[in-house]
């Protein structure tokens, strides 16, 4: 699979190539070049010797996989249950969706149809599990395996499609064991005894015997109301508006449920199988349509890159990613339920339009260190359990620089405060001074050699209050002294 | 002669005129130092647009100390809900310029760290959109607004937008600004900050945070009083630094020590507010 950008030449031979041990080889080539008899794992050298016009591009997995993303990302339009398999395939688990296309067959068509579209060649195969859909994916030639018929459908494929280890594949067949069909038809317990439990496993779930849901590459959402337009939409109003009232539908489906939502994501599908999800997070779950329109407007207006329509969207999906139960409000004597509710929504607006690492709420750490004592947590995120503050202490700047900035200072006593510092071409001559207040490095996170801080409050000739340190003792420590501000009182 | 008297006249009227809007004493807060609570008798209005000025980059810590301040006595009523949030827009470039905020700071000022939201702001544009719509919300207590510099879309539409937002919310919001020249703003009051020393503790240690404030604007007419003031953050409240009372020049170093311990003994006993420990 390939993208579209990477072809050079139209005419000739189309071949990609990487490096193995040294020698470039062939890893992926187009039709055309198969035809001419090019295989892949040719080295270059070899195809050219065959085939001297030849068109060569580095193969560029990152870029595939980027692709499957984005392709897996347009299947999300089926159902929310879509998984990558390898580096070239999609599992897409439809269970309870094909009702919604017209049944197994025309999902089938009108999916190889969409991707077709756009270019992409692919064999699409609806079985009973994953396994055996992907293994007759794999192999044949697509089509819709009759329900209960998995076992004669696979009988003939080679067992190299099981996904075994390459040791177990010989062993098989050197024992004669080169179909699926001929595997099933052997007792199960001597070779599980030789090969492996693993072996069965995968043979029961090829087979149709056994059948385990797929790993979704997406978290499956609590809920998801959508709407799909025969014409794509493209204007802005149009775009808010259906969110509007899919907005409406979730918040009546989360009420059912007793339900409100913490996160939310709407999905907009393009006609062209480009998608762009936006999410919204709250502080508190909810199911409020007006506050969460608010939401997604404020997150809309602030998108650095506005969302591009392009040829419109056939499909906008809104999906609660992330449910609590949310009981209705009852409002206290005080209002205080209504006030903190107030709170919630001013924060969720404002951390849906700036980000939510803007909108801040202290966390207090214990720790002595001056400078890892307290962090700030997104106010949207839910309260931790506040670790309790040290007694009151000496007193701390309101202010303090991050990382501290440098001084030249000049000390009476070696170990006493500072007499005069310089801080921004600035002279300071001290007044007041307390300290020194000895902050020894936390050794058990910096390791033994961190140096010793001597804090010193001090107050110059105008009123102004400031947080020095010196970092290192004298002759006790190596190096010289050097002089920091570290903050500033009011 | 005639004229002026005319117009001083008018003047006063026109105070009394202004004082007539001026919130209720249900509304409004003090000091809790006697020198300015005397003067301004229940004028400083919740819910409504005050400006603290600081002269140059360095008064910042003070202004912005004496704004969390007012912050704090607008936020003391027994009447009033508790513990309710307080917003502190910043610009991020305020960060490297004059430090981020710290939370034993703060507590160390008299603020419950859990009670404040931190909002920093890409620009001032982003600054003042962030803290109008914290101004709308009335379950917050009051908002900061710390730019950086003198923005220039901080004009009088602005800032009246501002305080039509608060008159309506009751939030009390403080607007802190960094300007030789004050501009044309509908604040109800306007304040000019800077540090100076304060009463010092025991052992020479820097004493409770002392601040020099003008009031370069009052709605009701009282401009142009000016206070030292210390803050006291176990009561929340500012207390009246008495201007003699305090030895402010050091003793040049030539002097015998004995006059030194002489002058010391004079002021110390009527240092009003020395504090033990």
């Amino acid at each position: 699979m390939s993208g579209p950008s990477a072809v050079p030449d139209e005419a000739l031979p189309l071949v990609f190539v990487e490096r193995v041990k040294g020698a470039l080889r062939l890893s992926a080539i187009s039709p055309q070049a198969r035809a001419v008899g090019l295989a892949p794992g040719l080295t270059l050298a070899d195809a050219r010797a065959r085939i001297p016009a030849l068109a060569v591009a580095d193969h560029d997995p990152v870029a595939d996989a980027a692709f499957l993303e984005r392709i897996a990302d347009d299947c999300d339009r089926w159902t929310p249950l879509v998984a990558l398999d390898g580096v070239d395939g999609l599992v897409l688990d439809i269970t309870g969706c094909a009702h919604l296309f017209g049944g197994e067959a025309t999902m089938r068509t009108r999916v190889t149809d969409h991707l077709q579209r756009h270019g992409l060649t692919l064999r699409a195969v609806v079985a009973g599990t994953p396994e055996a859909a992907r293994a007759l994916a794999r192999c044949g030639k697509g089509g819709v395996v009759p329900e209960g018929r998995e076992a004669e459908c696979v009988a003939l494929l080679p067992i190299s499609v099981l996904g075994l280890p390459g040791e177990t594949v010989t062993g098989l067949s050197r024992a004669g064991l080169k179909t699926i069909g001929d595997l099933a038809s052997r007792p199960g317990t001597p070779l599980a005894a030789r090969f492996g439990e693993e072996l069965l496993t995968r043979l029961r779930r090829t087979l149709g015997h056994e059948d385990v849901r797929i790993v979704p590459r997406r978290p499956l959402p609590a809920c998801i109301a959508e709407r799909r337009f025969a014409e794509p939409i493209a204007r802005a109003e149009d775009v808010e508006g259906a969110l509007g009232l899919l907005i409406d539908d979730l918040a009546l489906m989360l009420e059912t449920r007793g339900d409100g939502g913490r996160a939310f994501e709407a999905s907009f599908f393009r006609a062209d199988g480009a998608v762009r999800r936006i999410a919204v997070e709250t502080a508190r779950p909810s199911r409020d349509p007006t506050s969460l329109g608010r939401l997604f407007h404020e997150k809309l207006d602030a998108l650095v890159d506005p969302l591009d329509p392009g040829f419109g969207f056939d499909l906008v999906r809104l999906a609660v990613l992330r449910a609590e139960p949310l009981a209705p409000a009852q409002v206290n004597l005080d209002g205080r339920a209504i006030e903190e509710e107030e709170v919630g929504a001013l924060i969720d607006r404002l951390a849906a339009r700036m980000g939510r690492d803007r909108v801040l709420r202290f966390m207090m750490r214990d720790t002595h260190d001056p400078a890892r004592a307290a962090s700030l947590v997104p106010a949207a995120d839910p309260p931790a359990p506040a670790c309790p503050m040290p007694e009151e202490g000496l007193a701390r700047p309101l202010m303090m620089f991050d990382p501290p900035q440098p001084i030249e200072a000049l000390a009476e006593v070696p170990d006493g405060p500072p007499l005069r510092f310089r801080w921004r071409r600035v002279l300071h001559e001290v007044v007041h001074a307390e300290g020194p207040e000895r902050i020894a490095a936390e050794w058990w996170r910096q390791g033994n050699g961190a140096p010793t801080r001597d804090y010193y409050r001090v107050e110059n000739r105008e009123g102004r209050r400031f947080w020095l340190f010196r970092i290192g003792l004298y002759d006790r420590e190596p190096g010289p002294p050097r002089w920091f501000v570290h903050g500033l009182f009011p | 002669m005639r004229a002026t008297h005319d117009v001083s006249a008018l003047r006063q009227m026109l105070a009394g005129l202004e004082a007539e809007r001026l919130p209720g004493a249900s509304s409004a807060f003090s000091l809790g130092a006697a020198g300015p609570d005397g003067v301004l008798a229940n004028t400083l209005a919740r819910g409504a647009l005050h400006e603290i000025y600081a002269a140059e980059g360095a008064d910042m810590p003070a202004a912005s100390g004496f704004a969390l301040a007012l912050a704090l006595r607008a936020a003391q009523d027994e009447a009033r809900p508790q513990n309710r949030p307080i917003v502190w827009v910043r610009q991020d470039f305020l960060d490297s310029e004059a430090g981020r905020l710290d939370a034993h700071g703060l507590r160390g000022f008299g603020l419950d760290p859990s009670r404040l939201i931190l909002v920093r702001a890409r620009d001032p544009e982003q600054a003042l959109r962030a803290a109008g719509d914290a101004a709308r919300c009335s379950a917050i207590e009051a908002v900061l607004l710390e730019p950086w510099g003198e923005p220039k879309m901080l004009d009088l539409t602005a800032t009246r937008r501002l305080a039509l937002r608060a008159g309506v919310s009751g939030v009390t919001f403080f607007l802190l600004r960094m300007a030789e020249k004050p501009s044309a703003s509908v604040a109800v009051t306007r304040w000019l900050v800077r540090p100076i020393l304060s009463t010092p503790l025991a052992a020479d240690a820097p004493g409770a945070p002392a601040f020099a404030v003008t009031l370069l604007r009052h709605r009701g007419g009282l401009h142009g009083h000016a206070w030292n003031l210390e803050w006291d953050h176990e009561s929340c409240s500012f207390r009246d630094i008495a201007p003699l009372s305090r030895a402010v020049v050091p003793v040049p170093a030539g002097k015998p020590a004995r006059q030194d311990a002489a002058a010391q003994e004079a002021t110390g006993d009527v240092r009003p507010f020395r504090r033990t420990g």
